[in-house]
């Protein structure tokens, strides 16, 4: 069956096309060369279409225990947006932390073919596979956590060689079926456990004796020469702390050329300037991603109105509780692996903060110059939910729109944003560098990402709408794998995504301390702990798609 | 079945029979004979070893095949005005095939063990907790403190496993650890020290604990608390209580929903939870609710991801309606406002529906007995044991594989449920 696009507009940045029209040949789930018989089984006409390879959100929280406390936490939360059952559909509920079948329904429905899950506990990543194997459509993939792990902090403290910790980063990320590595604040959730409030970068885990730049620099090495594509993936130290642009400037300096992905920046840009002790750090901080090319970041946007606040760092989640909204949290520490902490969360736009926060946001779309090198994100669903992208989208394109908007927030927030004076409109274009090209290079998705013969037929077509909210939160059709998924922005076919991961080498010489480590201090054995690839598969719908590594990748 | 006399022996096998999911069974397997070698205790034997009876599904207590039993499900199922899918004693794809099959049916669905677990759940969706999970307990707890719960009777190995362990990671003193029951007495010496120390106890029955754990929390907050004594024990014992939990580094408050078993416990655990958070003002503490056994972590888990919500929801209005009242099981039942039952319990065979409904369809661990028997009865196989699947733990977090240790050709919940959906 061949299928045929016709006389659309194609932007496709990873072959340097910027509104350039071509047909598109589709066999087989893969976009092919015009075939040489030119017969062509099926033909739709999308002249003056836009047409973008499917949308990729690189940091969604979209699977794994933190979501799911999430979700049976906020029942009033999903009174508010409820999907009933279709002939083809299944029912769901959820505004800021959705069911799994209506996530992968929603994403399809704005163009999104994957996302990916950014904080797999490794003990935890089994549930986290459980969920993404429960969302339809979409691709899926994980990054799994380390860095407040007692197995790695007591290598560190035993100053192991790195090729020691190369090895088990590389067992880890194998076993637990995962596409790169994340670290969350580096040591701080093991610091937790010991009755540690804070951890700067330079700051010793009181029982270990290691900081967190200790623990960045090993683990972003062991990253960069397994040949893991995607960086480093760095929740930084200090979240939401005034002031931490100072830690985030230092964590960049820090990183010594080595890449590394900063994420949720917004989070991590604040100073103490002006009456509130809060202000804006985006334009120093956008000057250092500007400068060091080795640094990537997704911004984390903030919209306001209600959402949920779900993360791995339970030390700021238990500083922020206080302010949960509705009254209501959950932290934990989990298995001597990590943690998590679930706070509900209200933005308000008469709020100093939450509007300064925004801002600081857009700030940071708006200074970052390399669109190769910032992703577009909400954190879904700690800055808001990701339904939120097609307004993110317009607010990054239209800046009278933007400022609009900025003219009904807080005035005194108003006067500590140089926003309103940033005349950037990202192009359509940057938008499918952000959202499509870069972030398939950022996750390492060889195949995804692009329009090129040979690519997976994941493609997303608009209608070229001045009102960009409007083009981008209804597509005209939604390619996955080449079956029209979506049309008009509703989903006409559910398909099952397949799961990316990487599978750096490791030598099996690890699995002995391992296993010691295991039968000594844990309640799971080493054993029970691997994810089989079989559980990845699990009742057929399910696949694994191994991506290449980084040539030259070694233990 | 495969008549196999040759004995297989299965090594680190995990349980299902038990929240803690201990992992490190030695089965061993002869035939259909399974037999737990080591590390076993009262609740995995009898999880484990139970023997297969009936493998013939019943329709009205006569012989049918499996084929003629699904399609009398569908046609219940097609002329139900309110179906109710109980029990849910099931692994992960059960729990999915279920979820979806209700889903289709505008069925309700609710677990046997929901009032259990909705004494935490409503507590979570009210003010939510601090917990932590099994291992952080092995390895840090210094003060365990149990509230209203004889661990060792539902939780044979938890002290063998969780606090007298050889070693903790951090240099730990393991026999300086301290356990205090506040409520229940331990009913056997296994929260007893290996050199012989004994767990201290602060009795009381259940039904004054919402004053005891009151006035404990007053305490902990550093209120001045007039009266002298609390339902028999003196408040000097609770304060004394008090001090040692803001100043132990990471005390561990530990309770079974299923043992507090009593109206509203609820807001007791609240109070638990809520005094866990303001010790956490100065020092680390956490609970460990203690349950989920036989599916039931499991399927509160797949139904909150696949809808939103946990057990005792309803997909009658063709979209997840929860509400832990209405859709109560026990209630649905009494009221008569279900017309097909559809009850699963493929862990044990004493979970048997409390009440029929009009028609009452029932997938049960083969070897099930009926005082009435059901319109359809399906033997089913056990996760774990006549099929591989997945379960969670108590603390919800870790979850295990199941091993097919037989191959006894029992159908499991999943491929029952999913031949129902596609017919229906």
């Amino acid at each position: 069956m061949l299928l045929k696009l016709t006389g659309g507009r194609i932007f496709d940045p990873a072959h340097d096309m910027n509104d350039v029209v071509r047909d598109i040949y589709i066999r087989d789930g893969r976009i092919v060369e015009k075939p040489v018989d030119g017969r062509i089984d099926q033909e739709i006409d999308v002249t003056g279409k836009v047409i973008m390879a499917g949308a990729i959100d690189m940091h969604t929280h979209i699977g794994g225990g933190k979501v799911n406390i999430a979700r049976t936490m906020l029942p009033e939360d999903h009174a508010q947006a409820v999907f009933e059952r279709t002939e083809m559909l299944r029912s769901g509920t959820g505004h800021a932390a959705p069911s799994t079948l209506s996530t992968g329904y929603l994403y399809a429905e704005m163009g999104y073919t994957a996302g990916f899950e950014p904080a797999v506990l490794p003990i935890n990543a089994r549930q986290a596979h459980m969920e993404m194997h429960d969302t339809p459509i979409i691709d899926k993939g994980g990054y799994v956590m380390l860095g407040s792990d007692d197995f790695l902090l007591r290598m560190m403290a035993a100053n192991a060689d790195q090729e020691a910790i190369n090895n088990y980063v590389a067992w880890t990320i194998n076993h637990a079926q995962a596409v790169g590595l994340k670290v969350v604040n580096p040591g701080g959730i093991s610091a937790f456990k010991f009755n540690q409030r804070k951890l700067d970068l330079d700051e010793n885990n009181a029982f270990y004796g290691v900081t967190p730049r200790d623990v960045l620099h090993r683990l972003s090495r062991a990253v960069k020469e397994l040949g893991v594509p995607h960086p480093l993936h760095v929740h930084g130290c200090n979240l939401g702390v005034p002031g931490n642009m100072q830690t985030t400037l230092d964590t960049i300096q820090g990183s010594e050329g080595i890449p590394m992905h900063l994420t949720h920046i917004q989070f991590h840009s604040y100073g103490t300037e002006g009456d509130f002790k809060f202000s804006s750090g985006a334009a120093e901080i956008a000057e250092a991603i500007n400068k060091n090319k080795n640094i990537t970041v997704d911004v984390g946007q903030i919209m306001f109105g209600q959402t949920v606040t779900a993360s791995g760092d339970n030390m700021r989640q238990f500083a922020g509780a206080p302010h949960a909204h509705p009254n209501k949290w959950v932290c934990m520490d989990i298995e001597c692996d990590a943690g998590c902490g679930v706070v509900p969360f209200k933005y308000k736009d008469q709020s100093y903060v939450n509007a300064l926060q925004w801002m600081i946001g857009l700030e940071t779309f708006l200074m970052v110059d390399d669109p190769w090198r910032i992703f577009l994100t909400t954190d879904h669903p700690n800055g808001a939910p990701f339904t939120m992208y097609p307004h993110l989208i317009k607010l990054l394109m239209d800046k009278s729109f933007r400022n609009d908007m900025l003219s009904t927030l807080h005035p005194e927030a108003q006067k500590a944003t140089h926003l309103a004076s940033l005349d950037r409109e990202y192009s359509l274009y940057e938008i499918a560098i952000m959202t499509r090209a870069g972030a398939a290079k950022l996750v390492g998705l060889a195949d995804r990402g692009h329009l090129g013969v040979g690519a997976a037929a994941d493609i997303t077509v608009y209608t070229d709408h001045s009102d960009r909210e409007k083009m981008f939160e209804k597509p005209d059709y939604v390619f996955k794998d080449g079956e029209m998924v979506v049309r008009d922005g509703r989903v006409i076919k559910v398909t099952w995504g397949t799961t990316h991961v990487v599978k750096p080498e490791y030598d099996v010489s690890i699995e002995k301390p391992l296993k010691q480590y295991f039968d000594k201090y844990h309640t799971v054995k080493m054993s029970n702990f691997k994810i089989s690839n079989d559980e990845i598969v699990d009742d057929g719908r399910g696949s694994l798609t191994i991506q290449p590594l980084h040539k030259g990748g070694r233990l | 079945m495969t008549e196999n006399s040759t004995a297989t022996v299965w090594h680190e096998v995990a349980s299902p029979f038990c929240g803690i999911a201990s992992d490190d069974l030695t089965i061993e397997v002869t035939g259909n004979d399974v037999k737990v070698l080591e590390n076993g205790d009262s609740v995995t034997r009898a999880g484990f070893e139970a023997p297969i009876g009936d493998i013939q599904p019943r329709i009205q207590g006569k012989p049918v095949t499996l084929d003629q039993a699904i399609s009398h499900i569908v046609s219940l199922l097609v002329e139900s005005k309110q179906p109710l899918i109980g029990g849910m004693g099931t692994d992960l794809n059960g729990a999915r095939a279920a979820m979806s099959l209700a889903d289709k049916s505008g069925a309700i669905i609710d677990s046997f063990y929901s009032p259990a677990a909705f004494r935490n759940i409503l507590v979570l969706q009210d003010t939510g907790y601090m917990t932590t999970t099994l291992t952080e307990v092995r390895n840090r707890v210094d003060l365990l403190l149990v509230v209203g719960t004889d661990i060792e009777s539902t939780f044979p190995r938890f002290f063998e496993r969780m606090v007298w362990n050889q070693e903790s990671m951090f240099e730990q003193d393991i026999a300086s650890r301290e356990v205090v029951y506040l409520g229940k007495k331990p009913s056997g010496d296994a929260s007893t020290s290996p050199s012989g120390k004994k767990a201290q106890v602060i009795a009381c029955d259940n039904a004054d604990l919402p004053e005891v754990i009151s006035v404990l929390r007053a305490l902990v907050k550093g209120k001045t608390v007039q009266a002298e004594s609390v339902a028999g024990i003196a408040v000097k014992d609770l304060k004394s209580l008090a001090e040692k939990l803001l100043a132990a580094k990471y005390s561990v408050v530990t309770w079974s929903g299923g043992q507090l078993d009593y109206d509203h416990a609820e807001a007791t655990i609240q109070n638990v939870c809520e005094m866990i958070k303001e010790i956490n003002a100065t020092t680390r503490s956490n609970g460990l609710p203690l349950g989920g056994k036989e599916g039931d972590t499991t399927v509160n888990a797949v139904a909150s991801w696949q809808s939103g919500y946990p057990m005792r929801t309803s997909f009658n209005r063709r979209f997840p309606d929860y509400d832990p009242f209405l859709n109560d099981s026990r209630r649905v039942l009494s009221n008569q406002e279900a017309d097909v039952l559809l009850w699963v319990s493929s862990f044990n065979t004493s979970v048997v529906p409390p009440q029929m409904a009009e028609h009452t369809v029932v997938l049960g661990r083969s070897g099930m007995q009926f005082d009435n028997e059901p319109e359809v009865y399906i033997p089913v196989g056990v996760p774990g044991i006549d099929h591989v699947g997945r379960t969670f733990r108590t603390d919800s977090v870790v979850s295990v594989p199941l091993r097919k240790l037989r191959d006894s050709g029992l159908p499991s919940v999943f491929e029952v449920l999913s031949a129902v959906e596609q017919a229906l």
